[in-house]
């Protein structure tokens, strides 16, 4: 059992353990509980434990979609979309989702995990029709370019950095920066810039969304092969501030270090969303309960086809179709679905346990698809976070702590301009251990109590009224929050190897990029959906 | 005088719960007017400690008539720290260089601090043994401190606050300064005593009379933020709202920026409300006021026979409830917001826009406090505009305040052209007030239109005609509307909070 003080200390490290250990209030007179994600029926896929389905148990359809999460969700629309309803989609939670999924209170929802997207290229045909049958889409520039409506674009402040009791603006520790910080800031971004630039020799670009679109000349898949902190450091970046402002965004996007990311990610985050060099970054869309909107959408769509608290147990490849057995959680009775063929949308890891016959003959190492852990806390406040200095940098959508190991928070009434009173936090903490699998472990070993405490303890630095003003904190563990863009996990040729159909089952998840982002779950459900659309148009 | 030692340790102990007392008031008090308690606190401590350094040392100068010298510093410091607080105050309201004043008050006691123990320990010296000696009076001098410490926050700032805290430890000094002229009787020179006493007698009465005083004092130190007396305060969920009144008349400040005076108001508010009114064809029935919780702007839209209704949304229910209570401003908006046409919601505006479900209105006044933070920046948005039209008549008009196009000439025309890129036909015109100077209003339609040219005389207005309507719509050189391309402020880079800060940061 580890003392508060040794939590503390590992999450927030030792000066705020201490600070926060002197009081003993803790997280007394707060209300809340740890939401969601079924992590504690894991356990059964684990035991492989038999299913007999009874006979008036069973369905048939055409396609079953195994996974309600963006790639199963935006798979399930797709086949809608093409006049094609004979599907259900299992979803092992009340509510699909996955990690987009939102919450609601009767001042904002809010989000749980993903939180925006930023507005895609008009060459990214599919997401513009998503968006434009969302009504999110006022208008096209001359050029092509989307008009997204102000009203659902991040409304200024976007963010603020907290660094030795003041808030700034913007995410790029200025003040107090150095020429030399400067410098290598500056000269950071020239060697972003000659990437956004770079096209091959087909005229593809390095860096795009989603991954397919990206060249795959050896000059840019090598960046695959080393360390984003590598890579800074052969290019001689060393300035403090220009690492961290790297860091950040490896935890930011990937939930990992700079050191465990892959360099190509890393360039990635930086230069896939910008035309050209010189050029703004795509602004980001963004709603109070985050990416929960594409989510309602996609569920509303899909919602005769889709069977809810459905833990499947195991996916069983025929000559001439599949089966998907599935244990109800609501009445605890084993379920079945026989269809032509399957799309796996759930995270590629689990393929091992749940597809009978994978492992003797696999095609690709389920091993290799390494997610991480985060937990992601709603604080509900009474009123607003203080700041300690009434001239700093006022609340804004994103605010992030320097000194922190977390991400910061978002404020979900910041969108809906409500800008008085109570409010809503959403708190995001990557757990990026050395060893992903640890990072997991702990964070399943700790109750909300301790989770409550690590984040009212972090948040505390920057907010002395945090602890008054929380009336309730909600915590989801998200025990696999996402894929990990290690070094060369992404052009190391396994993902490429799990595009391909396992026999009647055709994968789908934004695994299969590498990079855990709306576009690509979205890109692979609609990849999936084509396939499944081509052979029926076939047979 | 052995049998006096005790008593000299009593003293010590009441020297150093004073000292700490001082240093704790400047900290304080630097940190309630120049806000950031951490940077004020540290400078203040540091330099009353490096003072204290310079008091000690500068004791080695004084050779003779040390038990002389020790009272004269305890009076000086009786002084100088009894009236630090109130003297601070006043220097803060009043004069602009008041972090020299501050810091030199600090130097100044902390010199002065510093030189009492070294003397006290000197005129001991003779009494005790130097082990003895030290040990005690350090011990004194740090359980002071301590007793300090505690006694400031739990319950002299809470009971008496700092001004009064401040006069009375400068009395307790007084009084151990001239109580010292028995204990050390001794070694004063005979001829020296009576001149010594006399001094101590008037520095306490000098304290007594500021104690007194204490209440005027504070309220002048604080009036000296406002040029007139206050006679309305209290700080709101949202704002802290002060009512002053002057010899022109009463004014309106929300966190310290002025709303109105009542001496030409009337200017402003006709101004705002009868070119909308008068633009409306047909007579208004539905009017809706954004902001304007002093129901002035009321007051003129309720003129009109014809007006049936007026919803009035603004954020602050003190606001809008001192509108009804306060006597001055109820006479003054003449019991607007009691009249049963009027209806009044607090709610953020850009929120009640957005989720309220509304006949559509006739006529919308729109009358924000400046732009000059995002939360107010966004009621300037196009995505604003764009929920106000929808809450429109086609035939519809809409007036919005819009800065001093002279002060804040960008700031100005940012707002027109963002009213314009929302879609409504936009004319500008500014009119003198002079409480703010030139100030800017923006009248709007959704389709092309004149601004109106007749003021009806039953209106019985005391600053708009017919001739001075017209004039209001031209814009002088120095206010038109500029060359180069101005940004329009959107809910996703609220330009305007940019332009304005950039602006009136000039005149501050």
């Amino acid at each position: 059992m580890l003392t508060r003080r040794e939590i503390l200390k590992a999450f927030v490290g030792l000066p705020l353990a201490l600070a926060a250990c002197k009081s003993p209030s803790g997280t007394s007179g707060m209300d809340g509980r740890i939401v969601g994600a079924s992590n504690n029926i894991g356990h059964i896929l684990r035991e492989r434990r038999k299913f007999e389905v009874a006979e008036e148990g069973w369905t048939n359809v055409g396609t079953v979609i195994v996974g309600g999460g963006i790639a199963g969700l935006s798979a399930g629309w797709k086949l809608k979309k093409e006049g094609f309803d004979d599907f259900v989609l299992l979803e092992l939670e009340k509510k699909a989702g996955g990690t987009s999924v939102s919450g609601t209170s009767p001042l904002v929802s809010y989000p749980w995990g993903a939180h925006y997207l930023p507005v895609p290229f008009k060459e990214n045909e599919d997401l513009v029709g998503l968006l434009k049958e969302m009504d999110l889409i006022e208008s096209f520039a001359e050029d092509g370019d989307l008009v997204i409506p102000e009203q659902f674009l991040t409304r200024d402040p976007e963010e603020r950095i907290y660094y030795k009791g003041r808030w700034y603006e913007g995410l790029y520790l200025y003040p107090g920066a150095t020429k030399e910080d400067l410098r290598q800031l500056n000269a950071f971004q020239q060697k972003i810039d000659e990437w956004i630039n770079w096209r091959d020799g087909s005229g593809m670009r390095a860096f795009s969304v989603p991954v397919s679109s990206c060249s795959e000349d050896p000059e840019v898949i090598a960046l695959d092969r080393v360390s984003f902190a590598e890579w800074l450091t052969r290019q001689g970046f060393t300035s403090d501030r220009l690492i961290w402002y790297c860091d950040y965004a490896c935890r930011d996007d990937y939930g990992l270090t700079l050191s465990q990311t892959s360099a190509w990610a890393g360039i990635f985050y930086f230069s896939s969303r910008v035309r050209k060099a010189g050029e703004e970054s795509q602004p980001f869309i963004t709603f109070p309960e985050g990416n929960g909107r594409f989510v309602d959408h996609f569920a509303t769509e899909v919602k005769a086809q889709t069977m809810s608290s459905a833990l499947v147990v195991e996916v069983i490849p025929s000559e001439n179709g599949v089966e998907v057995v599935f244990l109800d959680t609501e009445t605890n009775t084993a379920k079945g679905v026989r269809a032509k063929n399957a799309i796996f949308a759930a995270p590629i890891f689990t393929t091992g346990f749940l597809v009978r016959g994978f492992s003797n003959s696999a095609p690709f190492d389920p091993a290799e698809f390494q997610h991480n852990a985060w937990f992601v806390a709603n604080l509900f406040l009474k009123e607003r976070p203080k700041n300690r200095f009434e001239r700093d940098f006022p609340l804004s959508w994103d605010n992030v702590l320097y000194e922190s190991r977390s991400l910061g928070y978002v404020t979900a009434t910041h969108q809906k301009g409500i800008d008085y009173g109570p409010t809503v936090l959403t708190y995001y903490y990557p757990m990026a251990e050395k060893e992903l699998k640890a990072g997991m472990n702990k964070l399943l070993s700790l109750d909300w109590k301790e989770l409550a405490d690590i984040c009212l303890t972090d948040l505390e630095r920057a907010h002395e009224n945090i602890r008054e003003a929380t009336t309730r904190i909600d915590i989801m563990r998200w025990g696999h929050a996402m894929i990990s863009p290690r070094p060369g996990f992404i052009w190391g040729g396994e993902r490429e190897k799990a595009m391909k159909p396992f026999r009647n089952v055709h994968f789908a998840h934004s695994d299969l990029s590498g990079i855990a982002i709306f576009e690509e779950a979205f890109h692979h459900g609609l990849r999936a959906a084509g396939e499944i659309l081509e052979q029926g148009s076939r047979g | 005088m052995n049998r006096r030692v005790p008593l000299l340790f009593l003293n010590v102990f009441v020297i150093a719960t004073c000292g700490l007392i001082y240093e704790l008031l400047a900290g304080t008090l630097a940190s309630y007017v120049l806000g950031d308690s951490v940077t004020q606190f540290s400078i203040i401590i540091g330099l009353y400690l490096f003072a204290m350094g310079i008091g000690s040392w500068l004791s080695r100068f004084i050779e003779t008539n040390l038990a002389e010298r020790f009272v004269d510093v305890e009076l000086a410091v009786a002084v100088l720290g009894g009236v630090s607080a109130p003297l601070l105050f006043f220097s803060f309201a009043n004069l602009s260089y008041f972090n020299v004043i501050l810091y030199a008050v600090v130097i100044g006691i902390g010199t002065l601090v510093g030189l009492e123990i070294p003397l006290l320990m000197r005129i001991l010296k003779d009494e005790l043994d130097f082990k003895e000696l030290v040990a005690r009076v350090l011990a004194l001098d740090y359980v002071g401190a301590l007793a300090a410490s505690i006694l400031f926050p739990i319950f002299l700032v809470p009971t008496l606050g700092l001004v009064r805290t401040s006069l009375m430890f400068g009395i307790l000094n007084a009084a151990v300064g001239l109580w010292g002229t028995w204990l050390l009787f001794p070694l004063i020179k005979p001829g020296k005593i009576l001149f010594l006493r006399i001094k101590g007698v008037f520095v306490i009465a000098l304290l007594i009379i500021g104690a007194i005083k204490a209440d005027t004092l504070t309220v002048l130190a604080e009036e000296g933020l406002y040029q007139d007396s206050i006679i309305y305060a209290e700080s709101s969920k949202y704002q802290r709202i002060v009512v002053t009144r002057g010899r022109t008349g009463f004014a309106l400040f929300l966190n310290g920026n002025l709303q109105f005076n009542s001496f030409d108001e009337y200017r402003y508010h006709e101004a705002l409300v009868h070119p909308p009114m008068l633009a409306y064809p047909g007579t208004p029935k539905r009017i809706l006021v954004l902001g304007g919780g002093d129901g002035l702007a009321v007051r003129e839209v309720l003129r009109y026979k014809s007006v049936e209704s007026v919803t009035l949304v603004d954020l602050d229910p003190d606001m809008t409830s001192l509108g009804k209570r306060l006597p001055v401003l109820s006479d003054l908006n003449r019991h607007s917001l009691d009249d049963k046409r009027v209806e009044v919601i607090n709610a953020d505006a850009f929120v009640w826009l957005s989720d309220t479900k509304t006949e559509p209105f006739d006529v919308a006044i729109v009358d924000f406090p400046d732009p000059n933070n995002f939360a107010l920046g966004k009621l300037y948005s196009t995505r604003f505009y764009k929920l106000l039209r929808s809450k429109l008549k086609p035939e519809s008009s809409v007036v919005i305040q819009s800065t001093s196009p002279l002060y804040a000439r960008n700031s100005y025309w940012c707002i027109v052209e963002t009213i314009e890129a929302a879609g409504f036909t936009a004319k500008p015109y500014q009119t003198t007030v002079p409480s703010f100077g030139i100030w800017g209003y923006v009248l709007a339609k959704q389709t092309p239109f004149d601004p109106p040219k007749e003021v009806p005389k039953d209106l019985d207005l005391a600053f708009l005609d017919s001739r001075s309507m017209e004039d209001m719509f031209n814009f002088p050189v120095d206010t038109d509307r500029p060359k180069e391309e101005l940004e329009i402020n959107r809910l996703d880079n609220q330009a305007l909070v940019r332009y304005y800060e950039a602006e009136w940061r000039r005149f501050e």
